[in-house]
């Protein structure tokens, strides 16, 4: 009986240990040796033409705007969730998780249509010159619908735990709201503000279908880095797609560092 | 925890008021405003395209040969994945869980690698190993096994990440129990932890369903714009290139309710499973 324990408890080991090894860390891996497979020259090269630094200069300006909005938006949301009573209360908690279940071209499609010419709002904004689609506002837009549940959705649970006293004895103290959550709640809900951030600023870094819709795809003035590594790969310029995807890896790979130390001081 | 919060909430009468005086209605108002703006408006666009030439011309865009391949691609490549990780993400979740090795910290650290990554760069890291100049010979390029592939790989975290607490909380005391009454392995994996972690598989399984279906970013490469390869989500995009917003619409809206009502009824399953498991 130990025995066959020790064996199936190998076997499953060896199998879990497998499956994520061919389907995560080999391919990524591999990432590495396509990006410098001809010299870490060639790589540079490759991802320092004006287009691609444009991209990833557009990337972080895009996901800078967006996660600022949602963080602000977020804190403002999961307050409302959890402090006060409200008659809508449970829609508005739906509403907050649609993004997670909207497919990203299904994202970029709804904002296309609403700011397109014929659109409800397309219409009238463009004949008063304010351009959306095709152009900084409306990326920034499809980005701040695909990242915007993350803050709500960290911060909530913080603000259940921490309950409630400390803010009404601040209160009680004289304080007016605006103190009361400066000195009190901003201070107890930090960790749980800082992983939401550093989970949407990763979507939003990585956004591609939606981003690919709305913004029309023109390199070196409406191309985000996805989208410049896509068309590069489109047209065999490997090395410069493989190197700037190992740029978003690593990127991604220091997001999962930052959530694992925000883990552990969340849990002190 | 959130028990506690909830006893002491009741017990508060005053919490309801709290930021009232800094102007709830205010704050009501900008996030109301907000999520209307960003979310709900733009989705109401949506289905009043996908609508606006009249139900017929719903139904005659949603029907079409190729949207009809595309979306049974799409649910039955799904529902392969759902199954493919129920299996193995139950299995590494209980590896994290009941095991112990050198390495098993970064294991778990790196199973939420397909969140952070972007999904086109998913893509190419597939194709990187299996794509036409594999090193090993495996090439899923343009294949229907490579949009299975990559799906497995943007959804690998939901199950592992909704079993992996239920486990840890899970009562050893129960499997000794009925292990010391005469229960083998098998019986006790059967008949005790398969119970006990069903909500949590079901969930994880609902939100990597509806991921799925919607996923575009690491398809966009690895299926070459192909008919046979093409998902929902690429044959909305080729749609719009293309000029037929109505048409994209249709099968938008239609994923949309797909995912809505596969994640209301797990969502209710689970609610009622863990009432009465009490």
């Amino acid at each position: 009986m130990p025995a066959s324990r020790t064996a199936s408890r190998l076997g499953l080991r060896f199998f879990a240990v497998g499956y994520l090894s061919m389907l995560l860390l080999i391919p990524i891996g591999m990432i590495f040796y396509r990006a410098f497979e001809h010299g870490a020259g060639a790589a540079w090269a490759a991802v320092t033409t004006p287009e691609a630094l444009h991209a990833f200069y557009l990337t972080i300006l895009i996901a800078a705007i967006a996660v600022a909005a949602n963080t602000i938006f977020g804190i403002a949301c999961a307050l409302l969730l959890v402090r006060t009573k409200f008659r809508g209360k449970a829609l508005l908690n739906a509403a907050v998780d649609l993004p997670f279940a909207i497919s990203p071209v299904v994202i970029g499609l709804s904002l296309y249509l609403l700011y397109g010419r014929e659109g409800w709002f397309g219409g009238w904004l463009l004949d008063n010159g304010i351009q959306i689609l095709f152009s900084l506002p409306g990326m920034v837009l499809a980005t701040i619908f695909v990242s915007l549940p993350f803050v709500v959705r960290e911060v909530v649970p913080v603000l259940h735990e921490i309950g409630d006293e400390q803010e009404q004895a601040a209160q009680t103290l004289g304080a007016n709201w605006w103190q009361t959550f400066r000195r009190i709640t901003l201070p107890a809900i930090r960790w749980g503000v800082a992983y939401g951030v550093v989970l949407a600023t990763a979507r939003a870094l990585g956004e591609f279908g939606a981003v690919a819709i709305v913004s029309g795809r023109v390199s070196g003035s409406t191309e985000t880095a996805p989208l410049w590594v896509w068309r590069e790969f489109g047209q065999f310029n490997l090395t410069g797609a493989y190197t700037a995807s190992l740029v978003l890896a690593l990127i991604a790979v220091t997001t999962l560092l930052a959530m694992n130390s925000f883990k552990r001081k969340e849990a002190t | 925890m959130t028990s506690v919060a909830g006893t002491r909430a009741a017990a508060s009468p005053r919490l309801a008021r709290w930021p009232r005086l800094g102007g709830a209605a205010l704050g009501r108002g900008f996030v109301t405003a907000y999520l209307s703006i960003i979310v709900l408006i733009p989705i109401a666009a949506l289905v009043a395209k996908s609508t606006g030439g009249g139900l017929d011309a719903f139904w005659t865009s949603l029907t079409s040969p190729l949207a009809i391949r595309a979306l049974k691609l799409t649910l039955i490549a799904s529902a392969i994945v759902v199954v493919i990780n129920v299996i193995t993400g139950t299995a590494i979740a209980w590896v994290l869980v009941r095991d112990n090795f050198p390495g098993k910290r970064i294991m778990n650290s790196v199973i939420d690698l397909p969140f952070a990554l972007p999904t086109v760069v998913a893509g190419i890291t597939l194709l990187a190993l299996y794509g036409s100049d594999s090193p090993v010979g495996i090439n899923v390029a343009f294949t229907r096994a490579g949009v299975v592939l990559a799906l497995l790989f943007v959804t690998l975290p939901f199950v592992v990440r909704a079993v992996q607490p239920v486990l840890l909380e899970l009562d050893r005391e129960m499997e000794e129990a009925a292990a010391s009454l005469g229960a083998g392995p098998l019986t006790i994996f059967r008949r005790v932890i398969v119970p006990n972690l069903t909500p949590a598989i079901l969930a994880g399984a609902a939100l990597a369903f509806a991921r799925a279906i919607g996923e575009f970013g690491s398809l966009v490469l690895l299926s070459g714009n192909l008919p046979k390869t093409q998902v929902s989500s690429l044959f909305i995009f080729a749609q719009i290139e293309s000029g037929n917003t109505t048409g994209a619409a249709a099968v938008s809206v239609t994923l949309l309710v797909i995912a809505l009502v596969v994640l209301l009824l797990i969502g209710r399953l689970t609610h009622w499973s863990l009432r009465h498991a009490r």
